[in-house]
């Protein structure tokens, strides 16, 4: 049996703020992770990253994203992405301030 | 120091006007990431995790006034209000906006600095010494060197795409306070049997993943064979580093796979044929490079204010112990500027802090500023009956405190809060173990001790060289962070030892607990640093105290 899929969200760096972006439902870039279309199996996943791939003069370096969905809040699963999705942890900058 | 010429001005002009029009396309999509990242790196412009870094060079560490107030109008105008000062004499910011940096780098250009080759397969800011020029124990001040190198790698046309980044660092003086071991060239001045300054030349140190201590190539260079003969190393590893394998593509694998020796008959091969073409040119642009670099006219003026100070201040007195190092000329003194306030992020200052500098080099220090690879500030050249101006000033502005080579001056790169690179976090681990030594009270009593903290294996924070160095890595997603011990940066260079299995994030504070109230009860009293202890012991009686488990269950 093959292992289970982890969903995914499609994330790369704006252009020319170099933030984080998640590409969301409507195929926007968003800013806020809580934002993003979680994608449940591999071939949408696949699909929605070629896409984005073939938008480089909006974002850079577009890759997935492991997430869980808790009572429809998206969680990170690995401490880079929590970092990514939030800021720095020695000052508040970043989108933990930004998104309030 | 040195003053841009009209060559200068126009080269830099003109490499900003080029990049101003890549980024422009860039933006319009005439040119694809792939095609525009090479260019924006040979800029010095990374793409972190948040946000856009641009890494500014401090040739060999040395600023003016001016350069620091234009760093901190940059921080102001164009980023968060601070900059971040790196363990390569660089300062990064962290959150330009694409559009804004070839704004960025015309206002550097106004005063003469740059970001071209802080990144990229190329020879990289040359680092020196940040005592240069006022230090007690030095043969000859080493930045005429480096400037002179830092013309001849600019643009060099063959050294471009080198197989890997390359380093050099040069120090003037026997105690060496540049790393010169941990680099891919190191130059250390000594004088020959006649009395003559010269280099000993050291090649294919570097940290990293691979850490190796540098070898000797020659142990006395006559000063007016340098360029061609850092020509003829650079150029030997150009057509034999490895090109194949990333990891193992710097000159110290080159040097360890081929060996000291074919790589000495190589360069020797190599120098003979290029030192006819060095007909001199580069030694008469090295001596109106050194006119630059003329000692400032040092005042003559009682010191006495300093002595009353001295005396009847305690905080500043314990200050001067600390931060003030001995300069050459006995009524000056060397100024550390700690930019590890416990607690801090290291390496940090706000533009406010950066004025607070710039106007104290003004008016009480000749003009002059360093960077120290330590991520502190230095000033140079301060006549004694200035220090109590300088340090109430500091004082006011977050800047006095008296740590420098303390357990709370920390090396500690970005780590996992901006790098891309990064495998764990550097910063909040500097800070909570700053934090809790100075909550003890034991800083000063530990007495000198080197913590180095990296966030990843690359070694940005020199952990290798670290008395203690902490290198954080990603186990099995969570945070993991390996502690070494006896390593060493000096003249007496040593890669550190492994301790043994890794500490999760909230178990490395307590580590590094443990292993300082065992050097208190080891050391044979207080004048044994951590480094005499470690080395007099070993590593046996640490290991049992940062694992007191393994020890309980042997038994």
């Amino acid at each position: 049996m093959s292992k289970p899929f982890t969903p995914k969200v499609v994330t790369a760096n704006a252009l020319l703020e170099g933030d984080v972006v998640y590409l969301d439902a409507t195929g926007e870039w968003a800013r806020d992770l809580q934002d993003a279309d979680v994608l449940e199996d591999q071939a949408s996943a696949e699909l929605k990253l070629l896409e984005a791939e073939a938008r480089s003069h909006e974002a850079v370096g577009v890759y997935l994203a492991d997430v869980v969905l808790k009572d429809s809040y998206i969680e990170t699963t690995h401490f880079r992405e929590t970092f990514r999705a939030k800021g720095p942890s020695n000052y508040a900058h970043g989108k933990q301030v930004e998104l309030k | 120091m040195y003053q841009y010429n009209d060559f200068d001005r126009d080269f830099l002009a003109e490499r900003n006007a080029q990049f101003r029009a890549q980024v422009e396309r860039r933006i319009d999509g005439s040119l694809t990431e792939d095609e525009f990242k090479p260019l924006r790196l040979m800029n010095g412009l990374y793409l972190q995790l948040h946000a856009y870094m641009l890494r500014v060079a401090i040739p060999y560490g040395t600023l003016n006034g001016g350069q620091m107030r234009q760093l901190a109008m940059i921080a102001d105008r164009w980023d968060k209000g601070y900059g971040h000062f790196t363990t390569r004499q660089n300062i990064q910011y962290n959150w330009p906006e694409l559009r804004d940096v070839p704004d960025m780098l015309d206002a550097l250009g106004e005063v003469g600095m740059h970001a071209i080759q802080t990144s990229g397969n190329t020879i990289r800011n040359v680092t020196a010494d940040h005592f240069a020029g006022a230090a007690a124990d030095e043969i000859e001040d080493p930045r005429p060197t480096a400037e002179l190198l830092r013309q001849w790698s600019t643009d060099h046309p063959e050294f471009q795409f080198l197989p890997r980044k390359f380093k050099i660092a040069v120090t003037g003086s026997p105690n060496d306070r540049a790393v010169t071991k941990a680099h891919d060239i190191g130059l250390r001045m000594v004088r020959n049997d006649a009395g003559e300054p010269g280099f000993e030349v050291i090649i294919g140190g570097g940290l990293g993943r691979t850490p190796m201590v540098g070898k000797v190539l020659r142990e006395f260079l006559p000063k007016a064979d340098l360029l061609p003969y850092c020509e003829a190393i650079v150029s030997v590893y150009n057509l034999l580093g490895r090109r194949d394998n990333k990891y193992k593509a710097r000159i110290k694998i080159t040097v360890h796979e081929n060996g000291l020796e074919t790589i000495h008959d190589l360069v020797e091969e190599r120098f003979a044929l290029l030192r006819p073409q060095f007909k001199g040119v580069d030694q008469e642009m090295l001596a109106g490079i050194e006119a630059q670099f003329a000692a400032p006219e040092f005042t003559t003026a009682s010191v006495a204010p300093f002595k009353d100070a001295y005396h009847h201040d305690p905080v500043f007195r314990s200050w001067v112990d600390t931060n003030i190092t001995k300069h050459r000329n006995d009524d000056y003194a060397i100024v550390s500027i700690s930019l590890k306030s416990q607690g801090q992020t290291p390496g940090d200052a706000t533009s406010e802090q950066m004025r607070v500098m710039a106007e104290l080099a003004e008016e009480f220090a000749h003009n002059e500023l360093r960077i120290s690879h330590e991520q502190n500030v230095i000033l140079p050249h301060v006549h004694k009956s200035n220090l109590p101006a300088i340090h109430a000033k500091l004082k006011e502005n977050g800047l006095a405190t008296a740590n420098i080579g303390l357990i709370s001056d920390i090396i500690a790169c970005p780590g996992m809060d901006y790098c891309a690179l990064a495998t764990a976090r550097s910063i909040p681990v500097a800070q909570q173990i700053a934090t809790r030594f100075h909550e003890l009270k034991l800083e000063h009593e530990i007495g000198e001790l080197k913590i180095k903290i990296s966030g990843c294996i690359n070694a940005c924070g020199h952990h290798h060289v670290g008395h203690i160095g902490i290198l954080g890595l990603d186990r099995a997603g969570v945070e993991n962070y390996q502690i070494t011990l006896g390593g060493d940066g000096s003249e007496t260079a040593t890669i550190g030892e492994r301790a043994g299995p890794g500490f999760a994030y909230d178990e490395i504070v307590p580590a590094v607990e443990r292993l300082i109230y065992a050097y208190l009860d080891l050391r044979e009293g207080e004048d044994e640093t951590f480094l005499q202890t470690y080395r007099r012991l070993g590593l046996a009686p640490f290991k049992s105290a940062l694992y007191p488990e393994a020890k309980a269950n042997a038994a």
